[in-house]
């Protein structure tokens, strides 16, 4: 009737709660599946789903527009200046969204993380993967605006992929060191909208960077953003606008934004991996 | 002896409480310069155990023993300071019932939830999604979201989540006190037929009958350390001996909450009218005629069985004593049965079974055992606990003349 294994089971050692644990498999399993859902949930759950999430990058898009192409003038000069305003609300909607969400995201599923052997990473990276899909949506319907403009896709529009994955890693960063504050400092949250406001206009989302005066331009420039968002404008709606290398005058201006970037994954690694195990202690 | 499923080796755990939480980043900033005071709370030392293949494990302990907190490192949710932990098998990673349900969704999509959070494949759990809402016998059910779904229905479902995930080593965080009593025997009779089919399960709980009566093994924790490692019904003992360890004589209905008898099963317990008519309830004044027959479960070396009369307030009104000489061989009855005066005020009262055996030792297997509830109704006046009788006269005094 029992079933004794034949011989002795292999004791493993348990190392207790980490950003990983629970094996490759788990994790895999538990980030698609709560992604799925939390998408689902998104979309599925209310009437107008999907519209609504489309509405609010829309209607922000309409006010932006509005405001500097008639109040500021500043897209006046600018070829395409809509969908390329477009473009850049919605990429940028997508860190903002995912950043903003992740911070409360770990204290939102206390019961999950004090109660069950969870693997932490996979709550912020639900997070991001959700705003993902998001993402994907909402970038059909800016393709749809970008063609009715008038532009033709181009062979660089095989790029937008690489751009999507650069800002994603970046976000996964951010996202990971904010939701592992936030536990300890529960003002992290604040912080955060004030800076993530800070970075929408210190992206160049608005504007494009050659306009920014010189100075101010090479404080723009430690952005790491900055680089992902020329390269959508050149790459997506404007092949003669001057590409990152070229506005920040030489390769070797470009490094600043390219060492934040690192700095910031790395820096989001370890501090994840320092708070993983003591998170549940923290709630 | 089965194989070692899981081994912990010196395990210790304690927390940093610091003196004045800083839960911002701004508090952090205005005190920069103040020295962080931290207290570190042991939650546990040097703890060390094997659980076999197969074994129904329990950790007992009182409140802030550590016994969560081991629970808690196994399942891998705290991390231990020091010490090592192997295990063999899959672990259902969870504590605690029906945690991680999303109330938007179906019931259906949330065995799927609930199984992936178990150890599952998606696939798997999707697999045995059926089986699932089968034996939560919640098939009419399962499209329902589960906010809509009662406590009950909830519960059953959680737990056949845990049941189909069918891991090897499950780890329990008082679940026995979920649920009606028919849903606990469904409990009990799974977690019978686990053990039978070789499967691990810890326990935590103070719930010293259910210890009692599933565990093969308990690990005793006192303030985190190990008090005591072994057979159970020790391990209950030595826990009660703890819990009442210099408060002797102490409102026993203070005790109560935390046991129950396992020396005894009531067979039968009833309530008569002095003219031998069954009763529920008793008419104040009324003598109480009794008629209670006891099982003991174990030989009883010199029992004495304490009748203990409580108010709904838990106070012990007053209790009677009967000793059996000679003691009581495991299965044979033992029939109390007589007439009991009522001074007892109108009110809801229950009568509790104590039996104390090994007399000599000062023992304290105090282990109350509820015989019956009843009612004394009647119209006097209800004030203090009993009434009685009495030759108090009241005489008004002549005046002192002048």
């Amino acid at each position: 009737m029992s079933e004794e294994p034949a011989d002795t089971p292999v004791l493993r050692e348990v190392r207790g709660p980490s950003a990983l644990g629970g094996g490759r498999r788990r994790i895999w399993e538990l980030l698609s599946l709560i992604a799925v859902i939390d998408f689902k949930k998104a979309y599925f759950g209310t009437a107008l789903g999907y519209l609504w999430s489309l509405a609010r990058p829309l209607m922000l898009f309409g006010v932006l527009l509005a405001v500097f192409t008639q109040v500021f003038r500043v897209g006046s000069g600018v070829p395409n200046y809509p969908v390329l305003l477009l473009l850049n609300i919605v990429l940028f909607g997508f860190f903002q969204e995912a950043t903003t969400i992740a911070v409360q995201s770990i204290v939102g599923r206390e019961a999950v993380v004090r109660k069950t052997q969870f693997p932490r990473l996979v709550i912020p990276l639900a997070v991001v993967l959700t705003t993902l899909f998001n993402l994907g949506l909402n970038l059909v319907v800016v393709f749809a605006f970008i063609f009715a403009w008038g532009i033709a896709p181009g062979w660089s529009w095989l790029g937008l992929p690489v751009i999507v994955a650069a800002l994603f890693v970046l976000t996964t960063a951010v996202s990971m060191i904010v939701s592992s504050l936030y536990p300890r400092f529960r003002d992290t949250a604040i912080i955060w909208g004030v800076l993530v406001t800070a970075l929408f206009y210190g992206t160049p989302v608005l504007y494009p960077l050659e306009v920014v005066p010189g100075t101010l331009r090479n404080v723009l420039e430690i952005n790491p953003l900055a680089p992902l968002f020329e390269l959508a404008r050149v790459w997506i709606i404007d092949p003669s606008a001057p590409g990152p290398v070229e506005s920040a005058g030489g390769p070797a201006h470009l490094l600043p934004a390219v060492a934040v970037y690192v700095t910031i994954c790395v820096f989001a690694v370890w501090v994840f991996r320092r708070e993983a195990p003591r998170i549940a202690e923290q709630l | 002896m089965a194989p070692v499923v899981i081994e912990a080796r010196g395990i210790d755990k304690s927390f940093r409480v610091p003196e004045h939480r800083m839960d911002s980043f701004k508090e952090r900033a205005t005190h920069l310069f103040t020295k962080m005071e931290h207290r570190r709370l042991r939650a546990l030392h040097d703890v060390s155990f094997d659980v076999h293949n197969g074994e129904f494990f329990g950790i007992v302990g009182r409140n802030g023993s550590g016994k969560s907190t081991l629970l808690k490192i196994l399942a891998s949710i705290y991390r231990a300071d020091a010490g090592t932990i192997r295990m063999a098998g899959r672990l259902a990673p969870f504590i605690e019932l029906g945690v991680g349900f999303d109330p938007e969704l179906s019931g259906r999509e949330n065995t799927v939830l609930n199984g992936v959070l178990m150890g599952l494949t998606r696939k798997e759990a999707r697999h045995r999604q059926a089986a699932v809402i089968e034996f939560a016998e919640l098939e009419r059910f399962e499209e329902l979201k589960l906010k809509n779904y009662s406590s009950g229905m909830m519960v059953r479902l959680a737990f056949a989540v845990m049941v189909q995930a069918g891991a090897d080593i499950m780890l329990i965080d008082e679940v026995l006190a979920v649920g009606d009593a028919a849903f606990a025997q469904k409990c009990m009779d799974v977690f019978h037929e686990r053990r039978r089919a070789g499967r691990t399960i810890v326990l935590v709980t103070h719930d010293m009958s259910a210890v009692q009566s599933l565990c093969d093994r308990a690990l005793l924790l006192h303030d985190g350390e190990m008090h005591y490692l072994g057979d159970p019904e020790e391990a209950a003992l030595r826990y009660l001996r703890l819990n009442f360890a210099g408060t002797e004589g102490e409102s026993r209905g203070q005790m109560r909450p935390a046991m129950a008898d396992f020396n005894v099963d009531v067979v039968e317990a009833r309530l008569h009218d002095v003219r031998g008519h069954p009763i529920e309830n008793v008419e104040q004044g009324h003598p109480i005629v009794l008629e209670v027959a006891l099982e003991a479960r174990r030989d009883l070396a010199d029992p004495r069985f304490v009748l203990s009369v409580v108010n709904a307030e838990g106070t012990v009104v007053f209790s009677l004593t009967r000793d059996v000489d000679g003691g009581v061989p495991a299965g044979r009855r033992v029939r109390l049965a007589g007439r009991i005066d009522n001074p007892l005020v109108p009110g809801s009262y229950s009568l509790d079974c104590w039996v104390q055996r090994d007399l000599e030792a000062g023992d304290l297997a105090v282990q109350g055992l509820r015989l019956l509830d009843f009612v004394v109704y009647g119209t006097a006046p209800a004030l203090g606990l009993v009434s009685v009788h009495s030759d108090l006269e009241a005489v008004l005094e002549r005046a002192a003349g002048p």
